[in-house]
């Protein structure tokens, strides 16, 4: 008697669990699709565009760089040191370039920019929600999708494929320095090894995921804060699902553009 | 010819979830008046002014602007003519004093020049008792008053025809409270404008109020000309406007 009420009790929590993610997932669509709306219906704001792209893009370029950097030269170690079992340590320039141009650039940077910009964005318009100030554009006339998430979306589509493209250029630096300085290969093998098997697609896919990415980690940012509960608690709890949300989005999004792009 | 009301609310009612927060609200101001709306806290009061801004939308019932249909009529026409003072001071902080006040003229179809809209703001701040240097400063370095005279500054920056004030002396010392209670009453005389003040302050009743009316339970309970507020009968409003703990309108002790 009690085990078909606790299996029909923990499939009824399944079942809530799917339609509250379902319910979710429907409003946040329904967000996203209302923000692109505004970007073919005037006005616009392009000084709120530039300051956003000065904050999301220009601010987060230490800490992309310094991701790409570290990443690349741990990636140069544990490439030589696997390489070593085939005697194939000579791959590193190349497996170094394509592993941070196609993955970890675009995966890394988007993470981190997650974390710096997505928290940001939904602390900020969470507390703008809470003390009114998204009321207080309404009644200025001003929509507040159109002044305050389209900048900040649209600034994060341009940024993250500069943020990654200057990314990829630290982290196969990266790979350069530990490669001539720890490793013993020489500056031109190197540097020649790692245009020479590098494609245009490699680069390219990985822009195109930037992009995607930062698409994802914007409208979830935004997403949360605008839908902010009240008091610092709801401030709080949008920044924390915010972050963790857009997380697990990029690295869903990862794996699905890898198979399109694979 | 009768007068057409400048905001009349028929028969509002409006609910978040279960809760029934409005169960039939009639209502009208007519143009030129300042109506208070008073009411415990959780009343409706600030949910009827978003309904009849459109921020929230009403679940049945109407809001009539000069007549016509709110949902009818162009809204950003409306929201041009109109201003609001928040609880809060609900002023943007990433902005500066003079760029919150001129906010509507900085971000305009056609934007007016930064420097044209720096004097505008501060001849608005002056109005409200401001001195120039304030402009220059953002929000969070001015006191809850000050803050509260940039609202009412910024309100006020387009020559509104109808102002809603939320709680305006919420939070604010006694003196405060009347300085920007005289400025409200002098704004909405000088300017002309239909003003709507929701307030649990008598002060702000007594100095601002052409009309009141006050909700309860979801409803206007009543309504008439401030001057007769005092001899009226009405028990929920005799212990409201005596602040008497025992009578219709329950407790928490």
């Amino acid at each position: 008697m009690l085990l078909p009420r606790l299996a029909l009790g923990l499939l009824a929590s399944i079942g809530r669990s799917t339609l509250e993610l379902l319910r979710g997932t429907g409003r946040v669509a329904m967000f996203a699709a209302v923000t692109i709306s505004h970007l073919v219906r005037p006005p616009w704001y392009p000084t709120e565009l530039l300051h956003q792209l000065l904050r999301i893009g220009y601010f987060s370029l230490p800490v992309v760089g310094l991701t790409a950097l570290f990443t690349g030269g741990a990636l140069a170690l544990q490439i030589y040191a696997g390489g070593a079992r085939f005697n194939a340590e000579t791959v590193v320039p190349s497996i170094v370039a394509i592993g941070i141009v196609r993955e970890l650039g675009p995966v890394l940077g988007g993470l981190m920019v997650a974390g710096r910009v997505s928290s940001s964005i939904a602390a900020e318009l969470g507390t703008m929600r809470v003390t009114e100030q998204i009321d207080a554009l309404t009644t200025l006339s001003t929509n507040p999708v159109k002044f305050l998430i389209l900048p900040r979306v649209l600034a994060a589509v341009i940024a993250m494929p500069v943020l990654v493209g200057v990314g990829d250029v630290i982290g196969v630096f990266g790979g350069y320095l530990v490669g001539t300085e720890r490793l013993g290969f020489q500056s031109t093998t190197y540097i020649l090894n790692t245009i020479d098997f590098l494609q245009v697609t490699d680069v390219t896919s990985g822009l195109v995921k930037a992009a995607v990415f930062g698409f994802i980690l914007s409208i979830i940012g935004c997403y949360f804060g605008y839908h902010s509960g009240r008091g610092a608690r709801g401030v709080g709890q949008a920044t924390t699902n915010a972050v963790v949300t857009a997380s697990i989005l990029i690295l869903a999004a990862n794996y699905l553009l890898t198979e399109a792009f694979f | 010819m009768v007068a057409v009301p400048k905001i009349e609310l028929v028969d509002l009612h409006k609910s978040f979830g279960n809760n029934a927060v409005l169960t039939g609200i009639n209502l009208r101001v007519m143009p030129g008046e300042s109506l208070v709306i008073i009411g415990g806290s959780g009343t409706g009061k600030s949910v009827t002014l978003k309904c009849i801004l459109g921020i929230e939308r009403q679940d049945r019932g109407g809001v009539l602007i000069d007549g016509r249909d709110s949902t009818t009529i162009d809204r950003r026409a409306f929201l041009r003519s109109f201003g609001m003072l928040f609880q809060g001071a609900a002023l943007f902080d990433s902005m500066l004093v003079w760029q919150n006040v001129a906010f509507r003229h900085l971000h305009a179809r056609r934007p007016m020049k930064r420097t044209a809209a720096r004097e505008l703001a501060i001849s608005k701040l002056s109005r409200v008792g401001l001195s120039a240097e304030t402009a220059d400063l953002f929000p969070a370095e001015l006191s809850g008053g000050m803050q509260k005279r940039v609202g009412l500054a910024r309100a006020i920056a387009t020559d509104p025809s109808v102002i809603f004030f939320d709680e305006p002396t919420a939070g604010l010392d006694p003196i405060m409270a009347g300085v920007i209670n005289d400025l409200i009453r002098e704004l909405v005389s000088e300017m002309g404008a239909t003003a709507i003040t929701i307030t649990h302050d008598m002060t702000t009743v007594d100095r601002v109020a052409d009309h009141v009316a006050m909700l309860h339970g979801g409803q206007v309970r009543w309504t008439g000309p401030v001057a007769d507020m005092t001899t009226a009968t009405d028990p929920w409003l005799d212990q409201f406007i005596n602040g008497r703990a025992t009578g219709p309108i329950e407790t928490l002790r």
